[in-house]
């Protein structure tokens, strides 16, 4: 009999299509899953509230009993649900309550000691203030993005494959994410993505060569210049190649793709040229101030052109060393600037103080916006495709749609989405437990990381992590009496 | 709310009031071939924000695939050049690792019963709120909605105490019942509103074939609220693996699940990461599995449980 009854049902049962209430996603069942629809369902708050025509099935009264079940059946159905609410959650926001306004050992009443310590204590202070950077920041750039992600991929063929990609962090644990993450935040941009990544982009713009012991010898044609920089003792010229030998470089801190170093020659022309060289012969045998066989350009070495002070031209070594100068360097000094001499950039301290919150932030927000993205596309597949027409066919430009038509109908959505993942944030722990070393651990400090610390960990103090935790549910309260406000208005439908 | 805005210049002026089909086919040939342009920027940004998000992913994916030695001297990215670092032996080191794989027994252990129980903890509830009388019925169901926000730090002391009363503080039992019971609100909430638009007629004809209250839910309600309880339990399947928090508390520590064993490990992160790597891969295998195979119903899951 069930079996029979299981396909009548399935497609049988009412199919709310665009009418359904609030309560969207997770009262119209059914429909969401009715074979061949193919589409997510409109989430839950695809209207405001109350807006939507009535719910088919939702009023009390039409919904009594079939069975006429005895109070007793009921009880039974109900018993271990309550038994474990009552237990596990419901008694502990009472004990934490009254907890809180007990000092550390639990004996002598507090009053509200442990909840002005939450905003006095310097490093629980640090966590209400990360919380709050938090929870303004992570969910208004996810829902952002997601946003910015629904409406584009609405017009690719291949959205889907898009959405699977930046939905998959969804379903994999902060833990795993945030191995992920310590990964492409490593310091090293040997190892570190995001260093790795960093560095390029700032040596396209700010190259440093990066040989920091390089100097010459004294029998080289250079000399001190001061500030850290060197100069030749003769002005160059044309038809004379221009010598810059320098030692101080251990062979293994040349770029990898440096190549023996080439020959000088006279540079056709009225240019400058010249080769700029580590004059030193590893095993020795070498010749200063002679480019021997096995000696290797100085790469990415600069090299200024400087008359009376200014600088008339500038050149920079190539991978054999060698450089051409324009024929205006004529009679120049030529000048190796000191930014030759610094260290190599080595990329940002993701993981430092500083940047360790919103390097987090970062990653939750690629944990996130796909969910943010797949809530906005549903509500998007929602919109009534005549009015976005509309407004095309009056002549307003993408942006124009987007920014009057499309957001503005999306706003309940959006809401929901922000809402969603303020409360996610709020009691963010995994991520910041695991991508924030423990030396930056009380900068990258929240609330439920400062929970756990008080309750289980060094801090112990449960006066204060009760307080914590109470503060966490007072944050939530709105949202509970806007949820409990919203059934009971449709119910009463 | 205006839908127009003030058209530009080159194109045709608006007719007020009418906006047929036909006239939005006729655009512009700049319009429209700015459009194309568009088009094709924005395949290009998507191309690339695809790429960027996959990236992290694949970087750990590609560090377990390399020799600690490899891992220690070079970024991920070399294997694009060298592919011949490409090995298995981290993966065969993390399977020999009994702390590894006794770690996967126990989430196991703990997140088949965990969804099992909150699956049918729930039903029965759901189905006693949606279609049985007694008093205060709806006043009750208000209360469990208003439990779907409660964080569950708010729980973690008492709890903890409560279980060490009783015995079951760090067992794999209290670390189920924790995740069942914080599970309930949702699940209760979901298959209430889910059961309550079976049709009425079903559940009469089966009573009146002789069906009792059980029998009615065993072979009449849980069949029919299939779809729901899948988009329930998958979701539920994947908070309880992929849970750390709970089972850093409550989790035998002699038995972890795989979280809190790799969480642990991450202490020493630096110089571990041929154990990290393909450990984190390994946890993310079911999950990634359950969320490509059930796709829809995780989608629905989620958004149903967006308030949680």
């Amino acid at each position: 009999m069930a079996a029979e009854t299981t396909g009548g049902a399935a497609g049988g049962a009412p199919r709310a299509e665009g009418s359904n209430g609030p309560a969207g996603a997770a009262t119209s069942g059914p429909r969401q899953d009715t074979p061949g629809s193919g589409r997510v369902p409109a989430p839950r708050t695809g209207r405001t509230p109350g807006s939507g025509p009535g719910r088919t099935r939702e009023a009390v009264p039409g919904r009594r009993s079939v069975t006429g079940t005895r109070r007793a059946v009921a009880a039974g159905f109900l018993l271990p649900a309550l038994v474990l609410l009552g237990a596990l959650v419901v008694y502990p926001i009472a004990y934490s309550v009254y907890r809180s306004f007990f000092d550390q050992s639990g004996d002598s009443f507090a009053g509200l000691d442990n909840y002005v310590e939450i905003f006095t204590d310097d490093t629980i202070l640090t966590a209400v203030k990360n919380n709050l950077i938090w929870v303004v920041v992570a969910p208004t750039v996810a829902t952002a993005l997601g946003l910015i992600f629904a409406v584009l991929t609405e017009r690719v063929r291949w959205g889907t494959a898009f959405k699977l990609i930046v939905f998959m962090p969804m379903a994999i644990s902060m833990l795993a994410a945030g191995i992920i993450f310590r990964l492409v935040y490593e310091q090293n941009p040997d190892r570190g993505v995001a260093n790795a990544v960093w560095v390029g982009v700032h040596d396209t713009f700010a190259e440093s060569a990066g040989y920091p012991r390089a100097h010459p010898l004294p029998v080289h044609p250079l000399k001190a210049a001061g500030g850290g920089a060197y100069i030749t003792k003769e002005p160059v010229r044309a038809g004379a190649p221009a010598l810059l030998p320098l030692v101080g470089v251990a062979p293994a801190d040349l770029p990898g793709d440096a190549r023996p170093a080439k020959r000088p020659e006279a540079g056709g022309d009225g240019r400058i040229t010249g080769t700029a060289w580590l004059d030193f012969t590893r095993g020795g045998g070498g010749k200063p101030n002679v480019v021997d066989p096995r000696e290797r350009g100085l790469e990415g070495l600069k090299v200024e052109a400087v008359k009376d002070g200014r600088v008339v031209a500038t050149a920079t070594a190539g991978p054999d060393g060698s450089f051409t100068l324009p024929a205006s360097a004529d009679g120049a000094l030529l000048r190796l600037p000191e930014s030759n001499f610094h260290e190599r950039y080595n990329g940002v301290d993701w993981l430092g103080p500083s940047l360790v919150t919103p390097a987090i932030i970062g990653s939750y927000v690629w944990m996130w916006a796909g969910f943010a993205m797949v809530l906005i596309a549903a509500g998007l597949a929602a919109l009534p495709r005549e009015l976005l027409e509309a407004a095309r066919v009056d002549g307003a430009s993408e942006w124009q749609v987007f920014r009057r038509v499309t957001v503005p109908l999306l706003a309940p959505v959006l809401a929901v989405v922000l809402v969603t993942l303020m409360i996610n944030v709020l009691k963010i722990f995994d991520l910041v437990f695991i991508i924030a070393p423990g030396s930056v651990e009380d900068d990258a400090n929240v609330l439920a990381l400062q929970l756990y610390r008080s309750s289980f960990g060094t801090d112990a103090h449960l006066g204060v992590g009760s307080a914590i935790s109470v503060l966490l549910l007072l944050l939530v309260i709105p949202v509970m009496v806007f949820n409990i406000r919203r059934i009971r208005k449709e119910s009463r439908r | 709310m205006t839908t127009t805005a003030p058209p530009p210049a080159a194109t045709p002026a608006p007719v007020p009031g009418r906006a047929p089909a036909a006239t939005g086919r006729r655009r512009s040939p700049a319009a429209r071939l700015a459009a194309r342009a568009g088009g094709g920027a924005v395949r290009v940004f998507l191309v690339l924000v695809g790429l960027f998000w996959l990236m992290p992913t694949v970087g750990l994916l590609l560090s377990s695939l390399r020799s600690p030695a490899d891992i220690a001297a070079s970024g991920w990215w070399e294997v694009f050049t060298a592919p011949a670092q490409l090995t298995t032996e981290n993966y065969a080191n993390v399977l020999r690792n009994d702390t590894i794989t006794g770690s996967l027994l126990s989430t196991l252990l703990i997140t088949v019963p965990a969804t099992v129980l909150v699956v049918v903890i729930g039903s029965l509830a759901g189905y006693a709120f949606a279609w049985m009388e007694f008093p205060g019925r709806d006043w009750w169901f208000l209360a469990v909605v208003g439990l779907l926000v409660v964080p569950v730090q708010v729980a973690l002391v008492p709890v903890s105490r409560l279980f060490g009363e009783i015995g079951i503080f760090e067992t794999t039992l209290g670390v189920v019942l924790f995740h069942t019971a914080f599970g309930l609100p949702f699940a209760i909430f979901l298959l209430r509103n889910f059961f309550a638009e079976i049709p009425r007629e079903l559940l009469e004809a089966a009573r009146l074939d002789g069906a009792g209250e059980i029998r009615l839910f065993v072979r009449v309600v849980m069949p029919l609220g299939g779809p729901a309880i899948a988009s329930l339990g998958i979701f539920q399947f994947l908070w309880v693996w992929n849970d750390m928090l709970i089972a850093l508390i409550f989790a035998d520590s002699d038995a972890p699940p795989i979280t809190v064993a790799l969480q642990q490990q991450v202490r020493q992160f630096g110089n571990n990461i041929d154990v990290l790597a393909p450990g984190a891969f390994v946890s993310m295998v079911i999950p990634l599995v359950v969320f490509f195979a059930f796709q829809r119903q995780f989608v629905s899951g989620v958004m149903a449980g967006a308030v949680k």
